[in-house]
């Protein structure tokens, strides 16, 4: 068989998958640089060029410098946090105990959590009047009256990236744990016998072999962060007094709340830039990490 | 294996337990909620324990009942159920053949590259033409037109995992096939497509999960009983005037079963689809 008629044929049962990718992913986006430079309202007729106008106001804004730092932090510390808590749960899961296969199954659990339920669910926890957190603090007097933990901007931030952790530790955790099964014995039993302590044992024999899956999974959770909407969006609506508020909640404010189609296309592609800058440099990170694991 | 020191077994005993305690106590508490009486929540201190279970609230959310709390929910979750449904079967019926084409002709591997670079675009840059043209349509609010959108999510997704698992089935199987006389439909009916059946179910499952999770597109593009699906009609209750908390409780369990109970059961394959992008790097 000819190698054109194999590729045509490859082609034609990609075809389907391109047509819908085009019509749902590659249209809107072209419609979404369009409307950037135009003033459209979301409803009604198409708006009028305006050029630059509505990236300028927007970069300009104080929202937006305010929003970005408020989303630079929520993805920093909650993707931290959940990369040293999943590596700890994983090496504790590469130990040998009883329980061990039951612990590993119930790590499923807050991945399987959907989103919306999680989020429902930390609201409920953290709520001012009747919240468990509040009870259970209050009765081991660590606090003296019940806080209203989603409604102070000083704590709101903080207490939606620890209900983040808890359901995203775990598949980091799950992914590590695969990765140092694949160490071999014999190397970790090697630099026993060589004396090596068990930091150094973790540095210089563990990691090497963890890098290139941390990696893979640091880069999709930080872009996963940095998208963030449906847990702010259930837990406070990017309140108290915007203190929580991400670039995907000022998207949806500016498009959908206030219809401002064109203001609302700039800023998202203001995020998509942003994300994809992000993704191009992990991904050169991730090459050289997996470079010199090998 | 090393010898352990016996404070050095204390010490993963007790690790274990923490963990063991952080992954359940959050879940172990919705679920409690759902089954306490409205007075226990409300009680200073905190019951912790209910003194009856009290498990009508399951029973309100499940009624037909016109007007109740219970149609609502029960019709976001036949919903929720339609749209996953539909969304995976069309995303699989794309992703199978491209999967393939892609698997067994390199060639063309880039194009695949692209459409899973898609991952990448935050929702929030396709949703105000994805708005406008729904609604131009008049697929706003309605099932058919919420699947059509989950295929930006699942369609990538299913495809990329169903290219994966075509890489493992060796393509010595289909030219020795090919070679006995059979056609190339014929060999993906008898040899390929069984051999995938297991990356197929897998994908299946990923793409289940994924659209039973979203809530972006539902909340922006459906407005009423005829559409929402269960992911909005939970974001309802928890941000509306519910005065029981447990009801919210309840929506949540009653949610995050039928995702829960996939992860216990398919643990095996979600885990090795999960870690297989990650181990490969």
């Amino acid at each position: 068989m000819s190698g054109t008629w194999m590729t045509t044929r490859a082609w034609l049962l990609m075809l389907p998958l391109l047509v819908v990718m085009v019509a749902v992913i590659g249209w809107p986006l072209v419609d979404t640089v369009n409307l950037s430079f135009t003033d459209a309202k979301l409803v009604g007729t198409g708006g009028n060029y305006v050029g630059f106008d509505n990236y300028t106001n927007m970069l300009s804004s104080s929202n937006f410098s305010r929003t970005l730092i408020t989303t630079t932090l929520f993805a920093v510390i909650s993707v931290a946090a959940e990369m040293v808590i999943g590596v700890l749960a994983a090496l504790l899961l590469n130990q040998q105990f009883h329980g061990r296969a039951v612990l590993r199954a119930l790590m499923i659990l807050p991945w399987a959590l959907p989103t919306v339920v999680n989020a429902t669910l930390w609201r409920l926890i953290y709520n001012p009047e009747y919240g468990a957190l509040n009870a259970a603090l209050t009765q081991l007097h660590l606090i003296d009256a019940y806080r209203s933990w989603l409604g102070e901007p000083g704590t709101a931030l903080a207490a939606l990236i620890v209900a983040d952790c808890w359901k995203n530790f775990p598949l980091v955790a799950l992914i590590a744990l695969a990765a140092l099964q694949a160490v071999p014995r014999d190397i970790t039993a090697a630099s026993l016998v060589d004396g090596a302590g068990a930091f150094n044992r973790f540095r210089f024999v563990i990691l090497p072999y963890l890098a290139g899956p941390l990696m893979v999974a640091l880069v999709l959770r930080t872009i996963e962060a940095f998208k963030v909407f449906d847990i702010i969006w259930v837990m406070t609506r990017g309140g108290p007094a915007n203190s929580t508020r991400t670039l995907s909640i000022l998207v949806y404010q500016e498009a959908f709340s206030f219809q401002r189609a064109g203001s609302g296309a700039s800023l998202a592609l203001i995020v998509t830039l942003l994300v994809t800058v992000l993704a191009v440099a992990y991904a050169a990170l991730v090459r050289k990490t997996a470079g010199s694991a090998a | 294996m090393e010898r352990r020191s016996t404070t050095f077994t204390v010490f993963i005993y007790a690790s274990a337990l923490l963990l063991a305690a952080i992954i359940l106590a959050p879940i172990a508490w919705l679920f409690i909620m759902s089954i306490s009486p409205a007075a226990d929540l409300a009680a200073k201190p905190l019951r912790w324990w209910p003194q009856t279970a009290d498990f009508s609230r399951y029973q309100t959310l499940l009624s037909t009942a016109e007007n109740s709390a219970g149609a609502a929910f029960t019709s976001s979750l036949r919903n929720s159920l339609e749209i996953a449904g539909m969304a995976t079967l069309a995303a699989l019926a794309l992703a199978i053949p491209a999967g393939w084409a892609v698997s067994r002709t390199p060639a063309i591997g880039w194009s695949l590259s692209m459409v899973i670079a898609t991952y990448m675009l935050p929702p929030v840059a396709l949703a105000v033409p994805l708005y406008m043209g729904l609604s131009h349509v008049g697929l706003l609010n309605n099932v058919f037109g919420l699947a059509l959108v989950y295929l930006t999510i699942l369609a990538p997704f299913t495809t990329w995992l169903m290219k994966s698992g075509f890489d493992s089935i060796p393509r010595e199987i289909e030219a020795a096939a090919m070679i006995d006389g059979a056609g190339l439909f014929q060999t993906l009916r008898i040899i390929t497509l069984p051999l995938a059946a297991p990356v197929m179910a897998t994908s299946a499952l990923f793409a289940v999960l994924l659209a039973w999770d979203e809530f972006f597109y539902a909340l922006l593009f459906t407005s009423d009983q005829r559409a929402k699906t269960l992911t909005v009609a939970i974001a309802d209750l928890a941000g509306g005037r519910v005065s029981d908390y447990g009801l919210i409780a309840t929506a949540g369990v009653l949610a995050a079963l039928p995702p829960v109970l996939i992860g216990l059961v398919m643990q095996r394959a979600l885990i090795s689809g999960l870690t297989s992008g990650g181990v490969k790097g």
